[in-house]
């Protein structure tokens, strides 16, 4: 019976008729090739790989062949080759060299004479570290407590359902901006694990806390109408432990769900991080991110706007790609599920 | 009857939520090293004994129960809250930066909504045609803008680069001017402001609102009505948009709520504005810790009023949900 289920939803969603959901094609079969004829998606999903590419394995790779420089080198005294003409990086009054088809300074140089194009490569790095690392952890803790808030409900559900309106009902920037500010001078003491206050894992933590309520309560909901399933309830009448019914059921039904969350909560966070580099309590200034070298540009917008308007339109384009991703994503898997409420 | 349990169950948890609130606040506060006020309020070169004098004074010596209990007692019932920054009254600072907070959010969440519901309208309408397309692009553009920096690349472009231009040439660079000193100079003042806290909940409307609209396209009081040999258009606008922006309600409670009580964080600093956010920021700045609860409150009772009132709303729009 449960086979045959998918051919009973293409009578209520005629957009499945299209899609090739015969028996046989797994739902994650059908949902990649749902994703594929996406075009949207799929261009985003290209943009997106490109990003990273650009980020991890290109930046050391651009600096070695291409612009034989740093990313924390500086050169205010030096100059550079362009269009036949020798030229100062830092000119007389200061203005730093501007954007320019050259292998060198492609994007300009800050106040400092630094590289902005590798800059921006390295930051990248940062950001995106930032905002994966921060949207795993986020993950998991929406995961460990939705799972046992669906599956037990009562008392378990009332209480860590308040614990998720505590946090929902705190300003977001503000909540960020408190933790990171108290995090950011004096680090973090663990038991005998010691944060110093200019690690990464700072902003990773503050961020993915704070937004935890935001994949929680969805997921929360699906494992909700999950236990009162006929499989789940199967599977306990069987003699299942919690545990066992948590993983081997209720996780790969919501799993969907997580996973669109999942890469929208990585776009929101790379914004986050920006944020709160901006304001000075994110990623430490030692460090080049998106968010600290839009911050460091700030100041000097008005000789060199490069230097600001640049890394901003990485992180847009970054986040579009992944939103865009996000919601082809949902179209493809159908976390509202038409599907999974008839199989 | 069932409407009084409501509200006095929502109070007590409103009160619960702001407790949890504060004395999270004053434990990120005071695990802070770095924080400790007594030696800021001290000077520049302090003696230890200073050190001492101020910490009895300020009674950063007693046990934290009792410094968060006088803080409370300070911040509620004698409203003499004090900054250790500064020392100056925490709650008059406030009073003054509210109505530019509120100016800024409430022209933010007008333009938000007006454009959100007529872009995702728009949409809806002309499904899969190139309008339909431009505004998704810019959609996803509005929801993936660091608001921060677009803030940031207007100022300059609008009142420096592009200055001279007699189109941009009104636009002052920044700061704020009370609606009853000037309403035009206040709207002036605002007006990239607003565009900036409203791009991020304009993006996101328009498709909640697009989204929402096709969705019940198959309905059955849309096919009766169809069938009746109304317009396509004529349907969408008088019969699916009312039951479409339903859910839009508590969701603008919550985005409100936030755009009050944190996003003006990233806005106001950018523009001049001395208002609750900026004062949050300068806050956090200096670790000072009266401002910062006092302001952490402040949202946070916000977020929580504005949410139950979202919450009355929706059961009275949409009768099918009980109250909790």
């Amino acid at each position: 019976m449960s086979v045959q289920a998918p051919e009973l939803l293409t009578l209520e969603e005629p957009g499945d008729l299209a899609v090739p959901g015969a028996p046989g094609v797994g739902s994650w079969r059908a949902a990649w090739r749902r994703l594929r004829r996406n075009p949207a998606a799929m261009v985003a999903a290209g943009v997106f790989a490109l990003i990273l590419f650009a980020c991890y394995p290109g930046a050391p790779l651009w600096v070695h062949f291409v612009a034989h420089r740093g990313p924390d080198a500086q050169n205010i005294q030096g100059t550079i080759f362009s269009g036949g003409h020798r030229i100062p990086v830092i000119r007389n009054d200061g203005t730093p060299i501007g954007p320019g088809l050259r292998g060198q300074y492609l994007l300009g140089a800050d106040a400092n004479g630094r590289d902005l194009f590798v800059r921006i490569l390295y930051g990248g790095r940062t950001s995106l570290t930032v905002g994966i690392a921060s949207a795993l952890l986020c993950t998991l803790l929406a995961l460990l407590l939705a799972l046992p808030a669906g599956y037990f409900g009562g008392v378990v559900d009332r209480s860590i359902s308040r614990l998720l309106d505590l946090i929902w009902s705190f300003p977001v920037y503000l909540l960020a901006v408190a933790l990171s500010a108290s995090l950011v001078v004096g680090g973090l003491d663990l038991g005998p694990i010691h944060i110093s206050s200019s690690s990464l894992l700072i902003p990773i933590f503050v961020i993915a806390v704070v937004f935890v309520p935001y994949m929680a309560r969805p997921i929360r909901g699906e494992v909700l109408a999950l236990r009162k399933r006929e499989f789940v309830e199967a599977a306990i009448a069987h003699g299942a432990g919690p545990l066992r019914v948590m993983w081997k059921d209720i996780v790969p039904n919501v799993t969907a769900t997580t996973l669109v969350l999942f890469t929208l909560i990585i776009a929101n966070n790379i914004l986050v991080e920006a944020a709160l580099s901006f304001l000075g309590v994110g990623v430490s200034v030692l460090t080049p991110s998106w968010g600290n070298i839009i911050q460091e540009g700030y100041g000097t917008i008005v000789t060199a706007p490069w230097q600001t308007i640049a890394p901003g339109i990485a992180i847009m384009l970054t986040a579009i790609s992944l939103n865009v991703l996000g919601d082809g994503l949902r179209d493809a898997l159908d976390p509202h599920g038409l599907r999974r409420a008839s199989r | 009857m069932r409407s009084g349990r409501f509200w006095l169950r929502r109070l007590s948890g409103l009160v619960l939520v702001l407790f949890a609130l504060s004395v999270m606040v004053f434990v990120i506060f005071n695990v802070v090293p770095g924080g400790d006020p007594a030696l800021r309020l001290a000077g520049r070169h302090p003696t230890p004994a200073n050190i001492a004098a101020i910490r009895h004074d300020w009674g950063f010596d007693k046990p934290v129960w009792t410094q968060y209990a006088d803080m409370m007692d300070r911040l509620f019932i004698k409203h003499d809250l004090i900054s250790y920054q500064d020392q100056t009254a925490v709650l008059p600072t406030i009073g003054r930066a509210i109505p530019k907070t509120m100016s800024l959010a409430i022209g933010a969440a007008v333009i938000w909504l007006g454009f959100g519901v007529l872009f995702g309208v728009l949409s809806a309408l002309n499904q899969g045609k190139w309008v339909d397309r431009i505004l998704t692009v810019l959609a996803m553009a509005g929801i993936s803008t660091p608001i921060f920096w677009l803030g940031a690349v207007l100022l300059y472009l609008l009142t420096f680069a592009w200055h001279s231009f007699p189109l941009f040439s009104w636009i002052p660079s920044g700061g704020y001017v009370a609606l009853t000193t000037s309403p035009l100079q206040w709207a002036e003042h605002l007006i990239l402001p607003w565009i900036c806290l409203s791009v991020v909940s304009m993006g996101f409307y328009s498709r909640v609102v697009r989204n929402s609209l096709l969705e019940v396209q198959s309905a059955d009081y849309v096919r009766t009505a169809r069938a009746m040999g109304l317009s396509r258009r004529r349907v969408l606008l008088r019969h699916t948009l009312r039951t479409a922006l339903i859910p839009l309600t508590s969701l603008f409670a919550l985005d409100f709520g936030a755009a009050v009580g944190g996003t003006v964080i990233l806005i106001e600093p950018v523009f001049g504005i001395n208002g609750v956010g900026q004062y949050a920021q300068q806050s956090v700045a200096h670790l000072d810790l009266p401002p910062l609860m006092a302001l952490t409150l402040y949202g946070g009772f916000f977020i929580v009023i504005v949410n139950a009132v979202a919450d009355v709303v929706f059961t009275r729009l949409d009768p099918r949900i009980a109250v909790d």
